[in-house]
């Protein structure tokens, strides 16, 4: 590599300890021509660089913001040219690099739909009388307890003010049908003795008992499929890593929630963390991954917390380490925090964004199972599909398809929010109507005219989707998808065409710029919105047909499955009649 | 690609005919063996594929998404559609969406397939959003107008991991936001460019053009047509380098290398590239 050229800035005191915080600098990069690696068509190389993100952090955390001095320190530390360190400090909303010129906190507010149903505006409004740095969010994963509010702190620990009160959304809680939420708010979330009295560690030490290849096969015949949003066959991906050549292979749990309307995640890494471990080491010994990564959303300081907790009380009591839960190999959890892009969902971008890269998706083939994270298999899953492994393993496979259908076996998590009795995350067998599920929810509080099922990035049906019931091929059959599990709820007095352009408005904001029909198509998607909502006439037939033509090239030639679904949710909303006519 | 057919050849269909390439080659590679013309603006004979602008892909039978013939290897027995209605479509598509945001008057090739694929960027919302950055003119040797930059990343590679190694500029921001940019977009002499001149030798968009060529153009007086080249070696070291003269009016205005020269593959450094602004 050729020398680095830093600027004449240098970083102050305060930076230099923000840095020093995380990588000291007796273990700073000397800078060497390392290992040039090609992975999706991008050379990569490694070293330090993984640490780049939670550098700039600690630099955006201590002092508001990302200066050219704080910049130059951090990519001279890790050697890291300041070129690329700015490009990765440009891509995250939650990173500064401009002079706030104060260092108050900022006030997240959410302006996302289910937030929007209740008021956020005011909220914001009140926020602003009373002096405070408001900016607004995208979805912060709190829908089931709108207007949601995340305090991004300077040199004081992050918040979010409603967890204050414990306060969480679980009707169901108690229950005893439900899996997946079994523990939720009945184990203590901080206590690995809590854990282990409500039957936690049971399935890890069965896993070591069947042996990695009897717990894929396990997996494989209980037909899990991902939780995450695309729904592939989770034993096969086990399988396909597995199968790879040892020792560099990674497990990673992708908590990043973003997906506007969900917030299952969430709740259930702050009230079950140590079953995300648990799962994630039963993934890791199966696939003989030494390597686990659990990569979580800025925005959800309490789940951190409690999953770092977690990890040390684990390590501690031999559950993690050299020789895990004495299963006769290594397994250990680093945990990584976004820092604000929907994109670093998407398993791909997720890496790049750990390697302290752009969160900028590759594109696929090759796939994560032989090129994952720093270019090495990687078995990459949802916590939610995660934490059904557990009763998986204990169960047996044929006990866990007891409930579901024959194609969509076990259970699902369900995000309910907008305009609906009780608001909450709720269980339900795959089958169940979407009209059973808003009974159970207590039903829409007004006249039902909407249902987005799936997030942004899903679909919106109408009441006469009541009887469909949900799972992975009904819902298919009729277009539309069960994504994350949002169900957000419409009645006919809602301002639609306000939401849709919201949501084109979500995709533009979130696209990560890459590839062109994603990059311009996003933008200019909504500005047809924009301009519908505006004029209060029809939608005009040559605009319908541009926003068709624009849908079709992202679907067909966008990179990631962002561009592929940024116009399913508009498509929708005017296929049904929702918007687009003059009102 | 060499064009040798060694014993790993794969055998792809393209438009119903057979071509052999060699292993490791692209579908793009068997659409030129093929004879078939394919539009490429991120792709570049010398860079690693960055598979970013999509006017390339191709339907490859078995794949739901159109693939980027750029970057996806031939595989054998692969059967693939390059004047598919839905390639056409999203061919179409990229160079319209490029054709509303990008100043692409000096992008010549650019504009030939726009007409080719019928792109309309007229059919938009009037007003919408434009790069809209102000030439960056700072110093006598290149200029940048981002308002003609395409974020095709042929720049980044080129100062980057695929020939220059001083990684001076690099994408920042986000979606329609994203700009190529030196940190805190300082200016170049304040950066760590060494001005090679590699990154203007691949933009396809003439974002990046020489200062000498900015001029004339400014001043309405560059004229192509009445344009000589001189093929040289370069002096100043004893790489070897070849290099290529643009005379105008017995005035050097530019000077390119040729990409397939096997010393420079297009890349040059500085007494190169700009050594003649001095002579
Ligand atoms: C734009 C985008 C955002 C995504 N965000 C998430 C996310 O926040 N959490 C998640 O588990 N999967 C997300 N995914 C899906 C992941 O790419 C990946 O499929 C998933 O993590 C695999 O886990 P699973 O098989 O257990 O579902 C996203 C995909 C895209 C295209
Ligand atoms: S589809 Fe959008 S988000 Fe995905 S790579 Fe392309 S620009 Fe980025
Ligand atoms: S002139 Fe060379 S060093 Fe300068 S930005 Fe271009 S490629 Fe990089
Ligand atoms: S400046 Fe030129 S080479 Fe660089 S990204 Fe823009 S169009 Fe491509
Ligand atoms: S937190 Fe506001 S919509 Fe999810
Ligand atoms: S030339 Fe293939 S994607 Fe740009």
């Amino acid at each position: 590599m050729a020398d680095l050229h830093f600027g004449d800035d240098q970083p102050t005191e305060a930076e230099r300890a923000a840095i020093d915080a995380i990588v000291p600098q007796a273990d700073a990069a000397t800078i060497v021509e390392t290992e040039r690696v090609v992975r999706g068509g991008r050379s990569r190389r490694h070293g330090l660089r993984h640490l780049l993100l939670p550098v700039l952090h600690s630099l955006q955390h201590e002092i508001g913001w990302i200066s050219p001095g704080g910049l130059n320190g951090a990519a001279e530390r890790l050697g890291v040219p300041p070129a690329e360190a700015y490009g990765v400090a440009t891509f995250y909303e939650l990173l500064r690099t401009t002079d706030p010129g104060h260092r108050d906190d900022i006030v997240h507010v959410c302006v996302d739909p289910a937030c929007a149903l209740v008021g956020n505006d005011d909220l914001r409004a009140s926020l602003e009388a009373d002096g405070a740095r408001v900016h607004a969010s995208p979805c912060l994963g709190q829908c089931e307890r709108a207007p949601a509010l995340f305090v991004q702190g300077v040199g004081r620990p992050d918040r979010v003010p409603a967890d204050d009160g414990e306060d969480f959304r679980l009707p169901q809680a108690g229950d005893p049908g439900l899996r997946v939420l079994r523990r939720v708010g009945v184990v203590d979330p901080t206590s690995l003795d809590s854990y282990r009295s409500h039957g936690g560690y049971q399935a890890l030490a069965r896993a070591i008992e069947m042996g990695p290849d009897a717990v894929i096969t396990a997996i494989s015949d209980s037909g899990l499929s991902g939780r995450g949003g695309a729904a592939f066959p989770t034993g096969i991906k086990w399988r396909a890593v597995a199968d790879e050549p040892g020792p560099d292979k990674h497990v990673v749990a992708n908590c990043d929630e973003s997906e506007p309307g969900t917030f299952k995640d969430r709740i259930a890494c702050e009230h079950d963390p140590f079953a995300v471990i648990e799962s994630m080491t039963i993934a890791g010994l199966a696939t003989g991954a030494p390597h686990g990564w659990i990569y979580i959303r800025g925005e959800y300081p309490r789940a951190t917390a409690r999953l770092e907790s977690a990890i040390v009380q684990a390590r501690a009591a031999g559950l993690l380490g050299d020789d895990a839960a004495g299963g006769g190999q290594r397994f250990d959890i680093e945990v990584r925090r976004g820092a604000g892009a929907y994109i670093c969902g998407e398993e791909t971008a997720l890496f790049n964004s750990i390697e302290g890269f752009r969160g900028e998706p590759r594109n696929k083939p090759p796939f994560p199972t032989t090129h994952g994270l720093f270019s090495q298999p990687t078995a990459i899953n949802n916590p939610e599909t995660l934490i059904n492994v557990l009763d998986i393993v204990i169960d047996g496979p044929d006990a866990y398809r007891s409930v579901g259908t024959e194609r969509s076996p076990g259970t699902r998590l369900f995000c309910l929010s907008g305009r609906i009795g009780v608001p909450g995350l709720y269980e339900v067998s795959f089958g169940t109507t979407l009209g059973e599920l808003l009974d159970l929810a207590g039903g829409p509080t007004g006249d039902l005219s909407a249902v987005l099922l799936g997030g942004a990035a899903g679909v919106f049906v109408g009441p006469d989707a009541l009887d469909m019931p949900l799972t992975l091929e009904d819902t298919r059959e009729a277009g539309a998808t069960l994504g994350s599990g949002v169900v957000m709820v419409f009645d006919d007095t809602v301002d639609m065409e306000a939401i849709v352009v919201r949501i084109a408005e979500f995709f533009r904001d979130e696209s990560c710029g890459q590839c062109v029909p994603c990059r311009v198509g996003t933008q200019r998607q909504h500005e047809v919105l924009v301009e519908l909502h505006g004029s209060g006439q029809p939608l005009a037939p040559q605009r319908a047909e541009l926003i068709d033509d624009m849908a079709l090239a992202m679907v067909d030639a966008s990179i990631c499955g962002l561009g592929h679904t940024a116009a399913s949710a508009v498509r929708s909303a005017l296929a049904l009649g929702l918007i687009g006519n003059s009102q | 690609m060499s064009g040798v057919i060694t014993e790993t050849a794969v055998t792809i269909r393209v438009d119903g005919q057979e071509v052999a390439v060699p292993e490791g080659a692209t579908i793009l590679d068997a659409c030129d063996a093929a004879g078939v013309e394919t539009p490429t603006i991120c792709y570049g004979p010398t860079l690693t594929p960055v598979n970013v602008c999509r006017v390339c892909v191709v339907e490859l039978d078995g794949s739901r998404a159109l693939v980027p013939s750029c970057s996806r290897p031939a595989e054998e027995g692969m059967v693939v559609h390059t004047d598919s209605e839905r390639v056409r479509h999203s061919r179409k598509m990229v160079l319209e969406f490029l054709a509303t945001g990008v100043d692409a008057s000096q992008a010549d090739e650019l504009g030939q397939w726009a007409e080719h694929y019928g792109a309309d960027p007229d059919r938009y919302v009037p007003g919408g959003e434009t790069m809209n950055e102000p030439v960056r003119v700072q110093d006598n040797l290149y200029i940048r107008d981002y308002d003609k930059c395409v974020l095709c990343y042929r720049c980044v590679e080129a100062c980057g991991d695929d020939a220059q190694h001083t990684y001076a500029i690099s994408v920042a921001g986000r979606g329609f936001g994203a700009r190529i940019s030196t940190e805190f977009d300082v200016t170049l002499p304040d950066s760590a460019c060494v001005y090679c001149g590699n990154c203007v030798a691949v933009c396809p968009t003439n974002a990046l053009q020489f200062k000498t060529e900015f001029d004339l153009r400014q001043a309405d007086d560059w004229r192509p047509e009445d344009q000589t080249v001189t093929q040289t070696v370069c002096s100043y070291c004893g790489v070897g380098c070849n290099l290529e003269l643009h005379v105008q009016d017995n005035q050097i205005v530019k000077c390119t290398s040729p990409d397939d020269h096997d010393v420079t593959k297009g890349n040059l450094c500085i007494k190169g590239r700009f050594g003649w602004n001095y002579v």
